[in-house]
């Protein structure tokens, strides 16, 4: 098991040829309180870096891109009812949505957790 | 417009909200917290069920003399100032020509003077409007030494009366200059987020021993802009330079009411005819509250269509409520449209999502009025 993340701030978990897809706790408390969540249809196929979800706070709507590319086979049912699942939890319960990778190569230009880390630190 | 970040000023509170941990935006031309650690629902639930502390020491406030000040600023303004009694204050606006709103303000009569408030974002136009304008008639005085602070939520009132006692019978939109603990302050009974509260202005020096006596009250949390600006939209008040501006008349804005009875019959304001006209025939289009079905926020510039798909308007303010636990916006509609209930289409990041004129306010208003 892969814990990956990106500039724009997603994280994505590989297991297999399957990954799924969050917000980082970093983006969490940048975001504020997320009162809504939309996620894509499952089937949809996205394309690494277009947009896959977005995620709305008390104060602003921020897009969520696909970290890879792939085709979605499951969104996080719990989040409709309760978006604020992303606060409490985005690196967990706050999931946004499971992938069947296409190009599993596109993993390597993503940073690590120590790579995300340093990153993060680097925005203030 | 956007400053350089050399150029950009600080209220007298600035260190109190770094100590405090708040994320300071730049708003106006000042480094501003946007929110505190609580964050902007809580900071907003807060101020709903108990009371929040606001630094709003970024507005201008203004103090007009002369041998009728009343009358003077009667002649930019559409409220009834020479009937507003010693002590009490009232919503107004500045009009141009055209009858378009150049900014709101509150205006109070202090006895030997009046004194405004106005926006922070329009204070350097608006000095120099009433400077132009009332020339040889008032004296216009900036008080830049002043800051102001906004203490607002049901314990508003119990909280204030423990530090100045006589402000727990103060009435809405009134004044009283009084002493908080032992120092010099001018409370008004107003604020900006449909709750009871007080509006408290004082020597710049004296702003954070004040800020810091009401935060040690276990009831007052302090409360950003985030917040502030979800408190005023379900409270169904105007943002001025988003829900108003130099292109909206106040019968277009539904703000009619500030439109005192005496100055119907007399006119004597900027853009009277065009506005007196709008009072007897209607305005062609009209700031309506906006409620969206489901959860999604309708954001401001979201276009507004009919049920036939028509374009009919545009959104001005919108967001998330969290009292009203729904998104809530507030836009304009042509006339044929402003009914509460009319079903309306909006187009939300690209998808349809259906909403109806609502009724504003959000959530019912609780000043306090004896």
């Amino acid at each position: 098991m892969t814990v990956k993340f990106t500039k724009d701030h997603e994280w994505i978990r590989v297991e297999g040829d399957e990954a799924t897809v969050g917000v980082s706790d970093y983006a969490q408390q940048q975001l504020g309180d997320v009162v809504f969540v939309e996620l894509p249809d499952v089937g949809r196929t996205l394309e690494k870096g277009k947009e896959a979800a977005v995620v709305e706070s008390v104060k602003a709507a921020s897009e969520v891109f696909a970290p890879v590319s792939g085709e979605v086979i499951a969104v996080n049912p719990e989040l409709e009812a309760d978006p604020s699942l992303v606060n409490g939890g985005a690196e967990s319960a706050g999931w946004f949505f499971k992938l069947r990778l296409t190009n599993p190569s596109e993993l390597d230009g993503l940073m690590d957790e120590a790579a995300y880390k340093e990153f993060v630190e680097g925005q203030h | 417009m956007t400053e350089a970040p050399d150029t950009i000023k600080t209220t007298p509170l600035h260190g109190l909200h770094l100590e405090l941990k708040a994320r300071m935006v730049p708003f106006a031309g000042y480094d501003m917290p946007v929110q505190y650690p609580l964050g902007i629902l809580k900071e907003h639930q807060h101020t709903r069920e108990k009371a929040g502390l606001f630094d709003v020491s970024h507005m201008g406030q203004v103090r007009l003399t002369g041998d009728d000040p009343a009358a003077a600023l009667e002649t930019l303004i559409p409220g009834d100032i020479k009937g507003l009694a010693p002590g009490r204050m009232r919503y107004s606006l500045f009009l141009n020509e055209q009858g378009g709103i150049l900014d709101d303000l509150m205006v109070t009569n202090a006895d030997d003077h009046l004194f405004l408030v106005v926006n922070a974002a329009r204070k350097e136009h608006d000095v120099a409007l009433l400077r132009d304008q009332l020339k040889g008639r008032a004296e216009v005085e900036y008080l830049a030494d002043l800051a102001l602070l906004a203490l607002q939520g049901p314990k508003a009132a119990e909280v204030m009366a423990r530090f100045v006692p006589e402000a727990a019978t103060m009435k809405f939109m009134s004044y009283l200059p009084a002493v908080f603990n032992g120092i010099p302050v001018v409370l008004t009974r107003s604020g900006y987020t449909g709750e009871d509260g007080y509006e408290i202005s004082c020597d710049k020096a004296d702003a954070e021993p004040v800020a810091r006596a009401l935060l040690a009250d276990p009831d007052v949390e302090p409360i950003g802009l985030g917040a502030r600006d979800s408190l005023r939209l379900e409270a169904g008040l105007c943002l001025y330079g988003h829900d108003i501006d130099e292109t909206t008349t106040p019968v277009e804005a539904a703000l009619e009411w500030a439109i005192s009875k005496r100055r119907r019959q007399e006119g004597g304001f900027p853009g009277a005819d065009i506005i007196l006209g709008q009072l007897s025939d209607g305005a062609p289009r009209r700031r309506v509250g906006i409620q969206p079905e489901g959860r999604q926020p309708a954001r401001e510039l979201t276009e507004i269509f009919d049920a036939d798909g028509a374009r009919i308007g545009e959104v001005t303010s919108g967001g998330f409520g969290p009292t009203a636990n729904a998104p809530v916006a507030m836009g304009y509609v042509d006339r044929a449209h402003a009914a509460p209930g009319t079903p309306l289409q909006l187009m939300v990041r690209g998808k349809p999502v259906t909403a109806r004129v609502a009724a504003m306010p959000f959530v019912p208003q609780r000043y306090y009025r004896g």
